[in-house]
């Protein structure tokens, strides 16, 4: 039977579902209800087809990394370059998607939260395309973390708030993203930038990103022959991971691996590996896994990347792990800034340090797979934002 | 449950709306905690909510935010709420007492160990603020036959036919929600909850009570014209906010409190 998850409610399983106040309820049935006739239209298919092709520069091709395979000594591994899209990751997949989609509601405002800031910037650039207002929610500790970003974003018109409850990070943004979408609910389209969030988030953000997954797959088929041995992506929130997933779901022979952030280690607190290290629970509108303490407070993450610093997980990861079809592993900030190197120095491509990590267990799968199999790795960005963080942590003056 | 019906028939009897007050527990301390509400009845609040404190309280203003992040720092959890709850049962064995929080904190105690502890609590009803009528039906039921009300909200946006599906999954009371907005929202159009309390109450057998937003008498008194109850929350969160003593902290409760629940014609 051909996967067709979620149901109408939002479930992928006992994950996912629509866990929030009350008067949000309406406006996401309203976005469901308009999602749902978008996904059905040719013409909005046709328009959304159209700007893949010339506002991203879609499709991204499949490169395969030759050096770094020989390093290694074992599978290829095929790069999918997402770092090569408009803005320099895959997250304008989505909110060109999602902004037409508020063009069709009539909504004249747009807010979005953000962590590392390429959501915000994604979102300030179709915001500034369509003339619509622009407020991206951005925790006070992130703004100081990414102030390019930040700089870019007001370039491009948006208004950057800083957060300064909880932990200033990720998940208080999106809690004031929320806040802000009940008290200006009738003018303002929220686009969230990954796929947690209440229904039709999840569902709405990956079909947006599967896109990834379609093109691969193709790519694979027709340079290969076949279809990848393993696929390999990173996980935050896990967009560009479920749609890198998705169009291979139903390929039983396709193994796949989303590689969460260990941090300073998973028998530490400071990580974000909410699906290898965390339990079930309910946080931004859904039922997912996520990191928590023995009284249910959300805990604080770390990672050396921004972008999976985040404390939840998609449901459809959740449900991808409890039925095995998945498999989550974590990779350290260690790991992911060697492997940001050895990319780098090997194929002169520059990775996202989120995307680091997903190289970084490539390089360990390469090997056990061995020779004549093939990985393909989503190389979700670049890692031009990264390398004030690099140069701090390895304690050089730019 | 009973304790509920019984204090908004009273109310009715009296010809006035039932005043409903939140504290967040653990907030200022968890010392002053009990003090606070016990002042609260003692400065006319009929109907006791307790606020269970979360880390990502989403619905809720920077007041309330503050609040429950304080509350944390001071040790305060589910097991400390429900405490808090059965000491107050002992000295005020008729107010009702309602628990108002998220749904995480709940589910990582345990359902049946939260419904089982919450009894033996008097606690009379239980308000998800992330639990809409699309989830949680078996949570509900389960309160339901414990005798705890499940609080329901129901929102400005909220239209006629769900309106319907809504107040049919709760008991107690329905909670209208004053304002498009987050708790402590200043932008109360007092005319316009009015036309829709009074539209819900066509739906519902349920006493309605509104919340959000509303801080002064003159507010509450408008809208206990057409309301079963009025519910004030963040304006005395702030009021307490900084209290150290005991004293400080009853004396900022009466100030805000008493003003309230004289405008709802409250008879000390």
């Amino acid at each position: 039977m051909p996967y067709t998850l979620p149901d109408a409610e939002g479930h992928f399983g006992e994950f996912g579902g629509i866990y929030v106040a009350e008067t949000l309820i309406p406006a996401l049935r309203e976005l469901q209800e308009c999602y749902l006739q978008c996904r059905n239209d040719q013409n909005f298919q046709a328009e959304l087809d159209a700007d893949y092709q010339d506002y991203i520069g879609r499709p991204s091709p499949i490169y395969l990394a030759q050096r770094l395979t020989a390093q290694v000594g074992g599978a290829n591994i095929w790069l999918k370059r997402e770092d090569l899209n408009h803005t320099g990751a895959h997250k304008i997949n989505n909110t060109v998607g999602q902004a037409l989609v508020a063009k069709r509601m009539g909504k004249t405002r747009l807010i979005a939260e953000t962590g590392a800031g390429q959501h915000g910037v994604a979102s300030a650039t179709v915001a500034a395309r369509l003339g619509l207002e622009c407020v991206v929610y951005m925790g006070e500790t992130d703004i100081q973390r990414q102030a390019i970003n930040v700089f870019r974003m007001r370039l491009l018109g948006a208004k950057v708030v800083p957060v300064t409850s909880g932990s200033k990070t990720l998940k208080d943004a999106l809690n004031e993203a929320l806040r802000d979408w009940v008290t200006n609910v009738d003018n303002t389209f929220y686009i969230i930038g990954t796929v947690a969030g209440p229904h039709p988030y999840p569902m709405m953000v990956r079909d947006f990103n599967a896109v990834i997954g379609r093109e691969a797959r193709q790519q694979m088929l027709e340079r290969c022959g076949k279809l990848p041995d393993a696929v390999v992506a990173c996980v935050g929130g896990g967009s560009n991971a479920i749609g890198l997933f998705h169009p291979f779901i139903d390929d039983d022979e396709v193994a796949m691996y989303g590689v969460e952030a260990a941090g300073h280690g998973l028998n530490t607190d400071e990580h974000a590996a909410s699906l290898v290290a965390g339990r079930p629970g309910v946080l931004h509108g859904n039922r997912t896994y996520i990191l928590d303490d023995e009284a249910g407070q959300i805990r604080e993450t770390h990672s050396i990347s921004a972008g999976l610093d985040y404390p939840g997980v998609g449901p459809e990861h959740a449900w991808l792990k409890d039925s095995g079809r998945a498999n989550y592993v974590g990779i350290d900030d260690d790991e992911a800034l060697a492997a940001f190197h050895q990319l780098t120095r090997a194929e002169g491509i520059m990775p996202a340090l989120e995307s680091s990590h997903a190289v970084a267990y490539a390089l360990k799968l390469a090997k056990q797979l061995g020779p004549d199999k093939d990985i393909l790795v989503n190389l979700s960005g670049r890692g031009d934002k990264d390398v004030h963080t690099v140069a701090e942590i390895e304690g050089i003056e730019v | 449950m009973k304790r509920l019906q019984q204090t908004f028939d009273r109310c009715r009897q009296q010809k006035r709306a039932a005043l409903v007050g939140y504290m967040c527990a653990g907030h200022p301390s968890q010392q002053l905690t009990l003090p606070v509400l016990d002042e609260m009845v003692a400065s006319g609040v009929d109907i006791i909510e307790i606020g269970v404190p979360f880390s990502d309280p989403m619905a809720d203003g920077p007041v309330i935010q503050r609040a429950s992040e304080q509350a944390i720092d001071n040790g305060m959890n589910m097991q400390g709420v429900l405490a808090v709850a059965k000491q107050f049962r002992a000295v005020h064995p008729d107010v009702p007492v309602v628990l108002m929080g998220y749904l995480n904190p709940l589910l990582r105690f345990g359902t049946q160990r939260f419904i089982e502890t919450a009894t033996a609590s008097g606690v009379d009803g239980v308000l998800l603020v992330d639990l809409p009528v699309e989830e949680g039906r078996e949570l509900r039921l389960s309160l339901q036959q414990a005798q705890i009300a499940p609080i329901m909200l129901v929102a400005p946006t909220t239209g006629v036919t769900r309106v319907a599906q809504v107040v049919d999954s709760a008991a107690g009371f329905v909670y209208f929600i004053s304002v498009k907005g987050i708790t402590g929202s200043g932008r109360l159009d007092v005319d316009d909850v009015q036309s829709r309390v009074e539209q819900l109450k066509d739906t519902t057998g349920l006493p309605v009570a509104v919340g959000f937003g509303v801080s002064t008498p003159e507010q509450a008194g408008a809208l206990a014209q057409v309301a079963d109850g009025v519910v004030v929350g963040s304006a005395l969160v702030a009021a307490i906010d900084g209290a150290g003593t005991e004293v400080d902290a009853r004396a900022a409760v009466r100030a805000t409190m008493k003003p309230l629940a004289d405008a709802l014609g409250k008879v000390h």
